[in-house]
């Protein structure tokens, strides 16, 4: 078993009018100091066998037609 | 002319465009449920409509776009045949490759429900010979994610080849949109994406034609 965790987030460039939004919320609680928020997501996947090399190219895969939309989209993958 | 109207669990507004297609080619179209593999050959226009297909869970359309059917439908795109994607249909087509750039969540972070104008940028398309070029027509729009945005180079490359169809005009622009752009074509014409909703404005029951048009030239009908 091989767990995958793949980190999503907007490319540099991209407005994030969500994290803005968040940014907001945080000083509305009277947190100082945030200069900026962007959101992005988490995937954990479980793979059933154990081989890293297939996992991390599968994942790959996985990233660039599903899980990711490369246009406004990075992804970065870690094999726990 | 046979046109034919895509299903995927989520739409909602396949019902409005099975409509507008059946009151201006007097013909009904065919639906093609997501699971398809195949298009009939004499299929000319295929509708992907608007709605929340598979709740816009992981993005808005990722998961339609890569059901079987939209493999048909890009394959039928290659040939030739005309496709036309509205709302959830633009971003179905976005996240099947067969449209440049994307479309992200509003900048008011609001869903918008209301009429705007589009300014017609490209008249000579099959979609919109019916109207002439910088014609103002009104349209709704009922979208939460419907801010187009294309990096530096394909803006300049869509914005250069004539394949920004609509534009909002200044005032109305209810996503933030770069460059206001509210409907392209792909590169060689055939394939058209709009977040408006042209369906719901072509009967004096809804208050306005200026959508027929649309129709119209896609069908190539008279303009009625």
């Amino acid at each position: 078993m091989i767990k995958a965790r793949v980190v999503v987030t907007l490319k540099n460039g991209v407005l994030d009018p969500q994290g803005k939004a968040i940014e907001g919320a945080l000083a509305a609680l009277n947190f100082s100091g945030v200069a900026g928020v962007r959101q992005g997501k988490v995937f954990d996947l479980v793979i059933d066998h154990d081989d890293r090399a297939k996992a991390e190219g599968d994942v790959k895969a996985m990233c660039e037609q599903l899980l990711a939309n490369t246009v406004i989209e990075n992804y970065s993958i870690e094999l726990g | 002319m046979k046109s034919a109207v895509v299903q995927l669990p989520g739409l909602n507004r396949d019902r409005d465009m099975i409509a507008a297609l059946t009151k201006i080619s007097g013909k009904a179209p065919v639906t093609i449920w997501q699971t398809e593999t195949q298009i009939p050959d004499d299929i000319e226009l295929i509708v992907i409509p608007g709605g929340f297909s598979y709740g816009d869970y992981l993005r808005c359309g990722a998961i339609a776009a890569r059901m079987p059917v939209m493999q048909a439908v890009r394959e039928r795109a290659a040939k030739g045949v005309k496709v036309m994607g509205v709302c959830n249909g633009f971003q179905i087509l976005l996240e099947a490759g067969m449209l440049p750039g994307a479309l992200m969540r509003n900048a008011s972070l609001r869903f918008v429900c209301r009429e705007v104008q589009l300014v017609v940028e490209n008249s000579d398309t099959v979609f919109t010979r019916a109207y002439e070029k910088g014609q103002v027509v009104r349209c709704p729009v009922a979208h939460h994610d419907g801010n187009y945005f294309a990096d530096t180079e394909t803006l300049a490359r869509i914005e250069g080849e004539g394949q920004v169809v609509f534009r909002y005009t200044k005032d109305t622009n209810p996503n933030g949109s770069i460059n206001d752009i509210a409907g392209i074509v792909n590169a060689q014409g055939n394939v058209l994406g709009m977040m408006p909703h042209p369906e719901n404005l072509i009967e004096p029951a809804h208050g306005g034609t200026d959508g027929r048009g649309i129709f119209a030239s896609a069908l190539e009908v008279i303009a009625a």
